[in-house]
């Protein structure tokens, strides 16, 4: 790297139009929001500037401190049943002979590179009431009555009831491990790739068996990758706006949802604008969190 | 204990049953869904529940929709020129950020990167503040400057990676030579950026093209993108209509992406055989 003053023009001329760009179209708006955020609502849901933490305090009253809690609780239950799904792949994919790791670790992308709307919609048809889901359970719960019919045993799970799976919290919490499923192995599986096996032999060689190798070992020497992809996941599903809106029901709102409506029907933009900065300065503790563990871990693994 | 089974490595999770079933599992719930929504645009139904037999009729009738093809011709104006500024400001930037030592370097970094980390909804609101406080009408050109913003660090990030295995000898060689400076960049630099500013530029077009979040808070009336048109189709109904139109969306984005991969790879392929 080269000092800048040895080259002040190029310099000059590389960094400024990009950070002009953003600091025009995108400090200047956050900026801008900052300052709504300790503003005032006017009666037609004009903006009337002040200084005051109004909107910060309303932030945390009982009928938003709901909504914020219920985040939350549904980013954390999305990302530990995340982790349970994603771990047991990312080790797969981490212990498959060598030729399988790329074209299963492209499996995992692919997904991901379809568009996130189209994602979260091709979920509707899978849980509605007249859905795939529903249409498997019924398939099943058939198979089991008529299973017990040959004994003569008629009716024994009586009539089939469809599961009213969408727009309720249950469907977000589907769509966020859906959706954010990537973002949690791909760390998990840059750290267990790494991870030296012979550690795990020595494990296994000693006696521990394939669960206490896995609880002693594996977990503790991938524990950066399971940290950074946890909060990964749940930082992202924090954040998330199109899930429960397209998935939830009127009960699942989240934070996103209850920021994108304080800009639309509710046109409290002051409002709004404190809970943006809330989930923003939220999301900044978590990544500097995710920042400093990684810098402290990333010694020891090798 | 027959000798097949002593001969696998403990090691080798991926042999066991469990295994390999639970990821059967996990791959069955990543791509049945996608799966279940392409094949179900060739229902022959207009609910669109169960499967009444194999046509393409919906794909006509998506193509034949003037509404969607507006939207279509949209997105691609939209992440044109997205792409065109995003990658010449992103490419600066992520040069600049490989080459140079500067004062305030951490905290620079730390905002210019900040697109990618925070929350779209953020950004979006962000967006119509801002857009609102300078009184322009949100339209095409509201969501084009924002698709740049959150793009440039993209590409930053794409090329100054594509830059971390340069060789600045080659630079110094050049100059010592007698070449100017701009020579130098045009002849050396550029030609071994282009891969980076390549795949940049497909990464910035897939995510304009593929943006809804920020889209749907900055347009305004006469500027729905595809996305947006999906999105209310969405809302209305569940049509297979709606899963053609979703299907093409697919396609163009996973053929840009494959693309885009194939480009850094040829390019790193070449590397290793030069």
């Amino acid at each position: 790297m080269e000092n800048w003053r040895n080259n002040k023009i190029a310099f000059f001329i590389l960094s400024m139009p990009p950070t002009a760009w953003l600091m025009i179209f995108f400090t200047l708006p956050l900026a801008i929001m900052w300052v709504y955020s300790f503003a005032d609502r006017g009666p037609q849901g004009q903006i009337e500037l002040a200084i005051n933490f109004d909107n910060y305090i309303r932030a945390v009253e009982w009928i938003h401190l709901g909504i914020i809690w219920k985040s939350i609780w549904t980013a954390a239950i999305a990302t530990a049943i995340t982790f349970a799904i994603g771990f047991p792949l990312a080790m797969g994919i981490a212990f498959a002979p060598p030729q399988w790791k790329n074209p299963l670790l492209l499996m995992v992308i692919l997904p991901f590179w379809t568009n996130l709307l189209i994602r979260t919609y091709a979920w509707i048809a899978v849980l509605r009431t007249r859905g795939f889901l529903n249409f498997g359970l019924e398939w099943v719960h058939d198979k089991i009555n008529a299973f017990f019919a040959l004994f003569g045993l008629t009716d024994v799970l009586g009539q089939f009831e469809a599961l009213e799976l969408l727009y309720s919290h249950n469907a977000v919490v589907i769509g966020l491990v859906y959706v954010y499923l990537p973002f949690l192995v791909l760390p998990i599986y840059a750290t267990l790739e790494k991870l030296d096996k012979s550690y795990l032999e020595a494990s296994l060689d000693l006696g521990a068996g394939h669960w206490r190798t896995l609880f002693s070992i594996t977990f503790p020497l991938a524990l950066p990758g399971i940290i950074s992809g946890c909060l990964l996941a749940f930082i992202l599903s924090m954040g998330t706006f199109l899930t429960p809106d397209l998935l939830g029901g009127t009960d699942s709102e989240m934070i996103g949802n209850l920021i994108a409506r304080q800009f639309t029907s509710s046109r409290d933009w002051p409002f709004g604008s404190a809970l943006s900065f809330l989930l923003l300065y939220f999301t900044f503790i978590v990544l500097w969190v995710r920042a400093t563990m990684s810098d402290r871990n990333s010694g020891p693994v090798k | 204990m027959s000798r097949r089974r002593l001969n696998v490595n403990p090691l080798d999770y991926s042999r066991k049953l469990w295994m390999r079933c639970a990821m059967g599992f996990t791959f069955f719930f990543l791509y049945f869904p996608i799966v279940a929504l392409i094949i179900f645009s060739f229902n022959d139904s207009k609910r669109n529940i169960t499967w009444r037999g194999f046509t393409l009729k919906y794909y006509e009738k998506a193509f034949n929709n003037n509404q969607l093809h507006e939207a279509f011709a949209n997105s691609l104006l939209i992440a044109g020129i997205s792409t065109l500024t995003a990658t010449v400001l992103g490419a600066m930037l992520g040069l600049a950020l490989y080459r140079f030592r500067f004062p305030m370097q951490g905290p620079y970094e730390g905002i210019v990167h900040l697109p990618i980390v925070i929350p779209e909804i953020c950004l979006a609101v962000a967006m119509v503040a801002f857009f609102a406080t300078v009184e322009v009408p949100l339209g095409l050109v509201t969501i084009t400057v924002s698709h740049i913003a959150f793009s440039i660090p993209f590409v930053a990030v794409v090329v100054r990676a594509r830059m971390a295995g340069f060789n600045r000898a080659l630079e110094e060689a050049s100059a010592d030579l007698g070449a100017s400076q701009w020579q130098t960049f045009w002849n050396i630099t550029f030609p071994y950026m282009k891969p980076g500013i390549v795949a940049g530029a497909l990464l910035a077009f897939t995510l304009s093209l593929d943006d809804f979040v920020i889209t749907f808070f900055t347009s305004g009336p006469g500027s729905t993108t595809f996305p947006i048109k999906i999105y209310s189709m969405v809302r209305f109904s569940v049509t297979p209509e709606v899963n053609a139109a979703s299907t093409v969306l697919i396609v163009i984005t996973l053929a840009l992406t494959t693309l885009a991969l194939w480009v850094q790879s040829k390019s790193q392929r070449n590397e290793s055989n030069a």
